[in-house]
């Protein structure tokens, strides 16, 4: 080992393993100023979560939601692309998967809509990705901020959708009419009456998120495209070099990956709600961000990422229920301390840990 | 007129030096990583002179120069303005010590006005309104002083080059330099942008100003400095008077005196063109025409060595070739079909119609650093039918043809699953060369074939490259390394300033093939 | 007609202050080439800590600083972040905006048991509405009087001071010694720094001038314009800054002008909610809520000039290897 490297475990389990921790910490250090404990907290939060089958169901529910966006967000990382859009385009996915039920729901049984929803969904998503992603391709915009403007105008456009054209007449609340049976997802609830997921919404979608992540793995890592994704994403004058197109390469990432923002809408519209209501997405387009960061972009990583914010967010609940001091909103806190700490002071304690390796290995090459 | 030239440039020499020197740098080291980029340099100036500093590119002159400007420390060596040993941590530093510099990259804020980049750091009060009068006058000061007109209020962003150039100048002055460094200043100018430099720097010289000059063109050395240092390799090798030396001299210190690599050189019976190049026009991306009307043809059986100190249009020469950039104008004849380079093309096609491209620089371009060595075996063919099935690749049998390569190519360590960086440059050559022989192409573009690779995996690289010939491949050359062009090359063309300034076969001199790389073409001139 | 044509302008100028004070902010750090989408999370961070303090101390000046010291706080993690770390900025900012958006609510939530808003704020404790001399004597004089007694009087204190700002950021950006070192470090770091100066220390000075003007912008939400906070209550105020920035294209002037416009479009979708226009019909209140990101959008696009940022923006600055 060469001076200033570093093994892979350590770059890939010991370093990521130290940023959440120290995120943790400050967390830690947030609940102790509002004056509570931070150990019983971490109790009441894994017990929420995990503690009986309808936390964990929640925790799946909200994983599933997770693994769509974080995997959104990590496929345009992989081309270089930071597509902060997930949450805009998660929301006009899930107007596509509507759009789909609403029409076939009163004539065909679920799991024939389901491919139409999906299609509806992942072309939706890919749509209001294309016009960031050409601007940033074609005419040099800067894709961040085209896709922040694109989340605040798909906000617009479905808050007047909702309000004004999907919205049965007769009723007040601004959102689509519920799904008959043919739009709805069964839950697992009803599927493995075997475990007792309680009321829990967990639904299908759960493994439509699990299959999605090995089509994302396959295709990033086992096709030819991903293989220019990546090349682009990892040396754009390598690519340029291999005759990659990066005008192609931008706009193919994204529409992928406005596609699987899009996908997020089976979990929530399809499977939860059997409706389409003002904001569903709830902000999980952002946490797709952190999923994807903290998962290192892939699959797996993704998965787990995923599972930790589905713990956070359920056994938040739980613990604004018992230890009401402490709100919801300590999820979105520990949430922003992942980015930051996963994210952007990403390599905080690179020079520590590479100063304690060199003196590792250079006390036992001198012994 | 030579002769004045020549008494003139005498005494002023030995006044300097009975001068305490200006500059004097004793056993300087820096280091970047395992790069040992100066070794132990020493180096006097005097005082009022004009002191060249000469070397091909990577012999260690802009770090050099880094150090006395205090954008790097050195890690060790003492440093002596005027006699008194002194440190120089930043470039604050070097400029309260009256030290100024020319970057090779000019330093400037393009939206800024002249004025307002000459002042940048250097405003006299907190609000620019009571500094900027005054600098006002004393910037027309100077450039009355020195013959340096120029619009104090132009944005310097839509200056030409020259006057951009003469902004870097004036901010030095501005800021009461006494030692002046340029870095390549004549990179960019056009000849006679050059001449009103040098002629600058002369006046510069008289009014007291100690210049150093960092070139790797010799004419420029023997027109305008009074003493000359080489580098090479990191080491300064030799220290002479201008008028005591000659171009041929310095062009033989400057490359270096380095055995010639024995390489097989067969006789291969010449084929028919592979490659055929007319009136190639290439602009970079700041719109500076790089490549100018070059035209060349490459038989079967034939390598083209191009030669040329590096910058003088050779990348672009490749990477318009290669399809990776689009030229102003010109065609190419590859295999028989006729292609205009003006056009659209990708690198993707390039290789179908049978060109392969080892490139200049293996990490910018020819790998992708974070794949593993199997992945960047297919890098550019990744779509050839033979890695893929279907819309998947191939693993199995991409990794087992780089492990065939591994073996043929003796790449160590032999794993296919070890990423690029991992692996020492002469093994990261040898993945890329692997990958443009081993398709057998008519034509191989390869750039710069042994930099950074160690003395064994050299001869290896070599002997490739001849076998190619022996196959009757067509190969274009392009290097630095005089001794690798001279044996491997059947003719060799050197370019210059984006010129094709002459053409001769292998047995050329270093001197006479120096001299061209320094724009003299001496056959032209007899 | 006058009269709601008053009435209209009346509100653009108070719902275009926060966003001209985040602007401003923006201009500062953006100008330096830090990139901050973090705006919204410094206005919310300000506005949480300006009600708060507000509150305790019954001073809306006590609540101002507060604010400000908050939103710096804030601007000096991003500034940490993107500076001494040289992180990703775009991250660093999305984080910010979340810290802001948790921590909020759920200190309001620990400290005053309110779901996260704060006690309302009485008139003491709030920048009230200052009456210009002679308003009222001047009121029924025609046109002019009813501009000036209901258009141009009647604000508080930071309505005004944001619109002298405009002048005051112009004068330091275009003016100053400070001011010509911040676009230079923003368009060429290296030519700074070879000029002899720190681009460290400059990009924090910027990112801490954009923390006070944030904070301004957050004070305005919650202790004038409002009376306390109230959860996201800063409602994509800072991504409208930010939009608004690039349609400016980084000047303070235009930022005035570009703010003064949103801040219209605003007004006019409160105003024209649920009414017809002649001619037009029914224009749904999303149209007016999207038409600035549209507008950034398409001017981004470059079909209505073209709108470059500082060359070095986003970049962290490493000396580089020659």
């Amino acid at each position: 080992m060469s001076k200033g490297q570093l093994p892979r475990w350590v770059d890939f389990g010991l370093l990521p393993a130290l940023n959440l921790i120290a995120a943790f910490i400050v967390s830690g250090l947030v609940v102790v100023i509002i004056g509570e404990d931070p150990f019983e907290a971490v109790k009441w939060l894994v017990w929420g979560a995990l503690g009986y089958g309808e936390g964990i169901g929640y925790t799946l529910y909200y994983a599933t939601n997770f693994i769509f966006t974080g995997l959104a967000v990590a496929v345009a990382f992989h081309a270089g692309l930071f597509n902060i859009g997930g949450e805009g385009q998660a929301y006009v996915g899930g107007l596509g998967i509507a759009l789909a039920c609403l029409a076939l729901d009163r004539f065909i049984p679920w799991w024939v809509t389901f491919p139409f929803a999906i299609a509806g969904g992942a072309l939706f998503g890919a749509a209001w990705a294309f016009i960031p992603a050409y601007l940033q391709a074609k005419r040099g915009s800067h894709i961040v901020i085209t896709t922040i403007m694109f989340n605040f105008i798909a906000s617009a456009l479905m808050v007047y959708l909702l309000s004004n054209i999907l919205i049965p007449q007769g009723t007040m609340s601004p959102s689509s009419r519920n799904f008959e049976a043919g739009g709805q997802l069964p839950l697992l609830r009803n599927v493995f009456t075997s475990f007792d997921f309680g009321q829990s919404p967990v639904n299908l979608a759960f493994f439509l998120a699990l299959a999605v992540c090995v089509v994302v793995w396959l295709l990033i890592w086992h096709t030819k495209l991903g293989y220019e994704i990546r090349s682009f994403g990892k040396n754009p004058d390598a690519a340029a070099y291999a005759g990659i197109s990066p005008v192609r390469i931008t706009i193919i990432t994204m529409l992928i990956s406005g596609a699987l923002a899009g996908l997020m809408g089976i979990n929530v519209v399809m499977g939860e709600q059997t409706r389409l209501l003002l904001d569903f997405a709830g902000g999980a387009g952002f946490v797709g961000i952190a999923v994807a960061l903290m998962g290192r972009g892939h699959p797996i990583g993704i998965i787990l990422a995923a599972m930790l914010f589905g713990l956070l967010y359920q056994g938040g609940a739980e613990l604004a229920f018992e230890i009401p001091t402490i709100s919801r909103d300590m999820i979105v806190v520990i949430q922003a301390l992942v980015i930051l700490f996963a994210g952007a002071l990403e390599h905080m304690f690179r020079p520590a840990v590479v100063a304690f390796f060199d003196r590792f290995s250079s006390d036992t090459a001198e012994a | 007129m030579q002769v004045i030239d020549l008494i003139d440039q005498k005494g002023r020499a030995t006044v300097a030096e009975s001068n305490v020197p200006a500059i004097e740098l004793i056993g300087v080291n820096k280091s970047f990583g395992p790069v040992h980029a100066n070794k132990d340099i020493n180096l006097v100036v005097g005082k009022g002179s004009i002191h060249g500093i000469i070397g091909e590119n990577g012999a260690g002159k802009s770090t050099l120069m880094s150090i006395l400007y205090g954008f790097y420390n050195a890690d060790s060596g003492t440093i002596k303005i005027d006699g008194k040993a002194t440190t120089i941590p930043d470039s604050k530093s070097a400029i309260s010590q009256g030290i100024g510099m020319v970057h090779q990259h000019f330093m400037l804020v393009d939206p800024f006005t002249v004025l307002e980049n000459v002042i940048l750091g250097a405003e006299g009060g907190a609000l620019l309104k009571d500094g900027v009068a005054n600098a006002r006058r004393e910037l027309q000061r100077l450039a009355d002083e020195y013959d340096m007109t120029i619009d104090p209020d132009a944005a310097v962003g839509e200056l030409p080059v020259g006057l951009q150039q003469r902004v870097e100048i004036l901010k030095a002055l501005y800021r009461g330099a006494d030692i002046l460094i340029l870095d390549e200043p004549t990179g960019v100018l056009t000849p006679s942008e050059a001449d009103h430099l040098f002629r600058i720097l002369r006046v510069l010289r008289d009014q007291g100003k100690t210049v150093l000059l960092i070139t790797h063109k010799l004419r420029e050395i023997m027109d305008v400095t009074d003493t000359v240092s080489v580098m090479r390799r990191g080491e300064m090798v030799a220290s002479r008077k201008t008028a005591e030396t000659s171009m041929e001299e310095l062009a033989e210190l400057m490359v270096g005196r380095s055995v010639l690599l024995e390489v097989d050189k067969p006789e291969v019976e010449v084929g028919k063109p592979l490659l055929k190049v007319e009136g190639l026009n290439v602009r970079d991306d700041r719109g500076v025409l790089r490549v100018k009307d070059v035209s060349f043809e490459v038989r079967a059986g034939e390598v083209l060595g191009i030669a040329g100190v590096s910058g003088n249009g050779q990348s672009e020469l490749l990477a318009a070739l290669s399809g990776i950039t689009r030229a102003e104008s010109g065609t190419m004849e590859l295999s028989g079909e006729k292609l205009d380079l003006a056009g659209v093309h990708n690198a993707a096609e390039m290789r179908h119609k049978g060109m392969s491209h080892v490139p200049e620089d293996r990490h910018r371009m020819g790998l992708v650093n974070q794949f593993s060595e199997y992945e960047n075996s297919i890098l550019g063919y990744h779509r050839e039918p033979k890695y893929s099935k279907g819309m998947f690749l191939d693993r199995d049998a991409i990794r087992k043809e780089a492990k065939e390569r591994i073996e043929k190519y003796d790449i160590r360590p032999p794993t296919t699953e070890m990423t690029a960086a991992k692996f020492s440059g002469g093994n990261q050559q040898k993945i890329v060369l692997a990958r443009e022989i081993e398709c057998d192409p008519d034509v191989l573009l390869i750039g710069q074939p042994t930099r950074g690779v160690d003395i064994g995996a050299i001869e290896y690289i070599h002997n490739r490259i001849m076998d190619m010939r022996a196959q009757g491949k067509a190969v274009l050359l392009v290097s630095v390394e005089l001794d690798e062009i001279r044996s491997l090359s059947d003719r060799i063309i050197v370019m210059f300033d984006g010129n094709v300034v002459g053409e001769r076969g292998p047995e050329a001199t270093e001197q006479d093939l120096g001299l061209l790389m320094a724009g003299v073409n001496q056959e032209a001139a007899e | 007609m006058l009269d709601t044509i008053i009435l209209v302008l009346d509100s653009t100028f108070r719902l275009s202050t926060p966003l001209l004070f985040a602007c401003l902010a923006g201009l500062f750090s953006e100008r330096s080439g830090i990139v901050d989408i973090g705006l919204e999370g410094k206005i919310l961070g300000s506005a949480f800590a300006a009600a708060a303090a507000a509150y305790v101390f019954q001073s809306p000046w006590i609540g101002l600083l507060a604010g400000i010291f908050v939103s710096v706080l804030l601007a000096l993690i991003h500034g940490y972040a993107s500076i001494t770390q040289r992180g990703n900025q775009v991250v660093s900012g999305v984080a910010i905006n979340f810290l802001a958006a948790g921590l909020t609510v759920l200190l309001g939530q620990a400290w005053f048991s309110q779901g996260g808003r704060t006690p309302a704020l009485d008139s003491a404790s709030r920048f009230n509405n200052i009456e210009l001399p002679f308003a009222d004597a001047l009121a029924d004089f025609p046109v002019f009087g009813p501009i000036y007694a209901n258009l141009i009087s009647g604000h508080n204190i930071l309505v005004y001071a944001s619109f002298a700002a405009v002048p005051l950021v112009w004068w330091i950006v275009f003016r100053t010694r400070f001011g010509l070192r911040l676009r230079a470090v923003g368009e060429n770091p290296s030519a700074a720094d070879t000029a002899g100066l720190s681009v460290t220390l400059l990009r924090y000075r910027a990112t801490i001038i954009c923390g006070i003007l944030c904070g301004f912008s957050g004070a305005y939400l919650s202790v004038a314009q409002g009376a306390g906070f109230i959860k996201d209550m800063s409602a994509g105020k800072g991504f409208i800054a930010l939009a608004a920035l690039i349609f400016a294209k980084w000047k303070p002037v235009n930022a005035m002008f570009t703010c003064l416009l949103f801040g219209f479009l605003d007004a006019l979708a409160i105003r024209l909610q649920g009414q017809e226009i002649p001619g037009i019909g029914e224009v749904p209140v999303q149209v007016f809520q999207a038409l600035p990101y549209v507008l950034t959008v398409v001017l981004l696009a470059g079909f209505i000039g073209r709108a470059i940022p500082p060359k070095a923006s986003g970049i962290p600055y490493v000396k580089e290897r020659t």
